[in-house]
């Protein structure tokens, strides 16, 4: 042939046996696995490593497990810890319960309103739910000091258990209410038709087929609400007084008493429990999904006056609890000196000469808080389509899909610690090979502080874009690879804009809980890059109450604007996706 | 119908393709052919194989053994990418943020084709699906129908060497159904492109296919023209599968063209399927409803005419322009002796066939088929 020469394949030419595409899948995927593993799995692993070490770094088996149970000090945290969740978890799950109830079951009026006022507390940094119970109950507290003298005062005995139940009620409590809200919504309206057509009692029906119906939705606040109060750190900070429960331990034998080990092995004793319950939950999820069947037919709450009004009066006391709770805060952070010159300034909100960064620390957290939001979503989004639409590679896809589960189960506290172990080290000694540390330039920078975040808020992320992206069309990927376009061509063209919504939610999931996080950052920050969750805990610290709540109020107003342009924007790129939709 | 001529020149060919998945196989060394711009349909039960099969040509899955050859090119070991054939999906997977236009033209953007090119080659596929005008209309705002032959004009948009097409009108309306049917075929013809549909519905693939191939539990049964299979299924599955059919159990072979069925002998003449089958040995009889003739009371053609036995009505269904009537075979030693018969309401009131009627019944030699016993 004359044209053999050109015919002859250059020897990078690859063959057409060859699917590109598919490669660069698995590639992806196995850095989706190695960045999990990185981020996650190493860190966790070098905290459990270090609870088993001396403090010289000798292997010391569970010797430090020993000495933590045999000294009460130490160990009595793990029983009051138990028990302030525990407690929580009870309170929490009834009052979001009846609220759920009333939300989806009732025909009481403004439900939007109640739910939206409902959510408040997830706008908030924790220390502030401990702040504005300050004001409250505390010595100079409005109730302990009768409106100011107006009224016989109540003191309640905010310090210690019952000012941390207060508070982790108040910040579980929406949680609570979330999952009931969508457990109580998936039911069938046939089930309820059906017992009552068999005669029976509304009371013999709620038995029979409203609680079993809901049992996981059930099961799994239960969990989330005592996981939740369990890891919490800030209001225990705030409002614990000599109470000591196992967050908090580990701040001070981290920072106050600098005992690295001491820390780590806390954070294993917390991290047990939280393991525990989160496996429990994840089971009873799973169970929850398959009860719902497709052509289910929804229910419509029928009309009965005496309910609607007991279920009425019920909410409007929540949100009156509620709204008197921030507008306490609020008011507290305007006050010029309470409870003495009771006259209205904004000087609180002059942090000048207060520790904690003032200003710098605000706009560092939005700017943290922005960066988290942004390669969260990017990075969240691409892994849950990388698991979930590609093909084949299954058992490292399942991998992947567990490693991005995992976080949930890490409360902030032990991803910060673990994240000094694993990044401030200068260099890592595997099986006595010493292995200098590549990723030590992140330490004490915004990286892994954005870093920390990303990964603290994973997995609910992860889970909101898996949804959205089990709702397209599975052959999308095939359709446009038989036409030979790359899966990345129409990840863009196709999958992003389609699911735009959910990376909007998963945006603002990321900077809302970015902007009010304490928990990991707190070991994370540095001197140069003071944060404003941070910065209310340390003014807290040193008495300076009223500057720490006016900074908790302006994080607060940051994610309520951050909220409300979500909203805008949803509606936005509704209004653009209504074209897709067969409406109209 | 297709020249014949153009179809004698072989185009797909599908040798020895096993496809297991566990240890459940999918596909049971499966091979067949198909000439240039012949319209193949794969017709069987769900779980039959019949989509994986599909898959594998398509390149969606890898086959474990076998090779899959189109137009001399093996392409068995290809991706999807470089096997240049439109697919045609069930849920037709329509890119939902894009136009009927946009998705039309979203194969061809990576193509080296200009602006003007794309434009034109859209226009005139919209045109040739019959929905000109409607390219800026977003797929859901398109009836299913439309969003099917968007699909359709998308998976021919690049000219493929193969369309591949799985149950491509399983979610539209009965009505819908039929008239794209034909329209179907007739792109499918005029394009001239071969095309291999998936199908569960019978009457869909024997009014549009050239050739049906018939799988069960991943194996393929049958392979030929809709006639051949309705007129000669080759094993009762397949008889059974498609259309319905009286079968009759132990039958006993006495020689060629002879069975016994309790006292009667009946007389065979078309034996293929069982032509192997050993005097003696048993077999089972099957006839097509509509084949069962029943004959006037006493008439003369009685005597004549073989295979002819008593048999009493038993029942009576409507079905607009047939009768379907059971009826008992008079017939010692045979548990299966009721079967069914297709009477045309014209014929029902002709004859004044009543229930509980005790007529005379015909099956005539060449329609009764024979199989071996080993088969049920």
């Amino acid at each position: 042939m004359p044209d053999n020469a050109i015919r002859t394949p250059l020897f990078f030419s690859l063959p057409e046996t060859f699917d590109g595409d598919k490669w660069i899948c698995r590639i992806l995927i196995l850095l989706v696995c190695v960045w999990l593993a990185t981020v996650v799995f190493l860190p966790v692993f070098g905290l459990l490593s270090k609870s088993l070490t001396d403090a010289d770094g000798n292997f010391a088996g569970l010797a430090n497990f020993v000495y933590y149970f045999q000294t009460p000090a130490l160990s009595g945290s793990l029983t009051n810890s138990l028990f302030v969740s525990g407690l929580t978890m009870l309170i929490s799950v009834s009052l979001g319960f009846f609220y759920a109830y009333a939300l989806t079951r009732t025909n009481i009026p403004a439900k939007g309103f109640f739910r939206g006022l409902a959510m408040m507390p997830l706008f908030a940094p924790t220390l502030l739910n401990g702040i504005a119970l300050v004001y409250l109950f505390g010595r100079q507290g409005l109730i302990t000091r009768g409106f100011f003298g107006t009224l016989p005062g109540w003191d309640i005995g905010l310090y210690g258990p019952v000012g941390i139940i207060i508070s982790e009620v108040i910040f579980t409590f929406p949680q609570a209410m979330l999952i009931l809200s969508v457990a109580l919504r998936m039911t069938d309206a046939r089930l309820y038709e059906a017992s009552y057509s068999l005669g029976a009692s509304k009371w013999r029906t709620f038995f029979t087929v409203t609680l079993p119906g809901i049992k996981y939705g059930l099961i799994s606040a239960v969990f989330v609400c005592f996981i939740l109060a369990f890891t919490d750190f800030g209001a225990p900070k705030v409002v614990g007084g000599n109470y000591n429960i196992l967050a908090t331990d580990i701040y001070k034998q981290v920072i106050g008493q600098q005992n690295f080990v001491m820390g780590a092995v806390v954070s294993v004793v917390l991290l047990i429990p939280t393991v525990i319950a989160f496996v429990a939950d994840r089971i009873a999820q799973r169970k929850q999904v398959s009860m719902i069947a497709a052509r289910s037919v929804p229910l419509i709450p029928e009309a009965d006056k005496v309910k609607d009004r007991l279920f009425l009066g019920y909410c409007s006391l929540m949100a009156f609890l509620i709204i008197a709770f921030f507008a306490t805060a609020l008011f507290a952070s305007l006050v010029k000196i309470w409870p003495y010159d009771l006259s209205l300034s904004l000087h609180h909100y002059n942090f000048r000469r207060m520790g904690g960064g003032g200003y710098a620390s605000f706009f560092n957290s939005i700017r943290m808080s922005f960066y988290s939001a942004l390669a969260g979503t990017a990075i969240t989004f691409a892994s849950a389509y990388l698991v979930e639409k590609t093909g084949g590679m299954r058992s490292l896809r399942q991998g992947a899909y567990f490693l991005s589960i995992l976080p949930l189960a890490l409360p902030g506290l032990v991803i910060g610690l673990a994240y000094i172990f694993f990044f401030n080290a200068p260099a890592w000694t595997v099986l006595g090979i010493t292995i200098p540390n590549p990723l030590n330039f992140l330490y004490a920078t915004m990286g892994i502080l954005v870093l920390s975040n990303v990964v603290h808020f994973y997995t609910v992320s992860f889970l909101t874009a898996t949804t959205a992206l089990k709702q397209l069309d599975q052959e999308f990927e095939t359709v446009s690879e038989s036409m030979g376009v790359p899966f990345y061509k129409t990840f863009f063209r196709v999958t992003v804009p389609v699911c735009l919504p959910a990376i909007l939610e998963i945006g603002m999931y990321y900077f809302v809980n970015s902007m009010a996080t304490v928990s990991a950052v707190i070991f994370l920050y540095s001197a140069d890059i003071p944060l404003a969750s941070v910065a209310v805990a340390n003014m807290d610290d040193a008495g300076d109450t009223a500057p720490a709540c006016a900074m908790s109020v302006l994080i607060v107003l940051t994610n309520v604007l951050v909220r409300i342009l979500y909203g805008i924007l949803t509606k936005g790129v509704h209004k653009k996706t209504q074209a897709w939709t067969s409406a109209g | 119908m297709t020249p014949k001529a153009k179809q004698n020149k072989l185009y797909l060919k599908v040798r020895n393709v096993t496809k297991r998945f566990g240890t459940f196989t999918a596909l049971k060394d499966v091979s067949f052919e198909a000439g240039q711009g012949e319209f193949i349909s794969v017709l069987g039960p769900s779980g039959c194989g019949k989509t994986t099969l599909l898959r594998v040509v398509a390149g969606l899955e890898k086959q474990d053994s076998g090779q899959v050859v189109v137009e001399d090119r093996d392409v068995s070991d290809f991706p999807v990418s470089k096997r240049r054939m439109g697919i045609v999906f069930q849920s037709y997977a329509l890119f939902p943020n894009l136009t009927a236009r946009q998705n039309i033209a979203y194969g061809l953007k990576s193509r080296k084709v200009t602006q003007d090119e794309i434009k034109q080659r859209v226009d005139d596929l919209l045109e040739l699906v019959g929905l000109k005008g409607m390219g800026r209309k977003y797929p859901a705002r398109l009836s299913g129908g439309q969003q099917q032959r968007v699909a359709l004009a998308r998976a021919i948009a690049l000219s493929p060497d193969l369309l591949l097409l799985d149950e491509p009108l399983s979610a539209l309306d009965a009505k819908v159904r039929v008239m794209l049917r034909s329209e179907i075929r007739s792109l499918q013809q005029r394009l001239g492109v071969t095309a291999i549909m998936v199908t569960h519905d019978q009457e869909e693939a024997l009014t549009m296919a050239d050739r049906i191939l018939v799988m069960n539990q991943g194996e393929l049964i049958q392979n030929g023209s809709p006639y051949e299979i309705y007129d000669r299924p080759a094993t009762p599955f397949v008889a059974a599968f498609i259309g319905s059919m009286n079968f009759i159990s132990s039958a006993v072979k006495k020689e060629k063209g002879l069975y016994q069925i309790g006292a009667h002998l009946l007389q065979v003449s078309n034996e293929n399927g069982s032509s192997g089958l050993k005097k003696q040995s048993s077999a089972i009889l099957a006839i097509r409803p509509e084949d069962v003739m029943v004959l006037p009371k006493g008439g003369e053609s009685e005597v004549n005419k073989p295979n002819v036995m008593n048999a009493r009505v038993e029942n009576m269904e409507y079905r607009g322009s047939v009768f379907r009537v059971k009826l008992r075979l008079s017939m010692a030693g045979n548990e299966n002796s009721l079967i069914h018969s297709d009477i045309p309401s014209e014929k029902i009131g002709r004859l004044k066939i009543r229930e509980t009627m005790e007529v005379p019944v015909h099956f005539p030699t060449d329609r009764l088929r024979v199989y071996s016993a080993d088969h049920a």
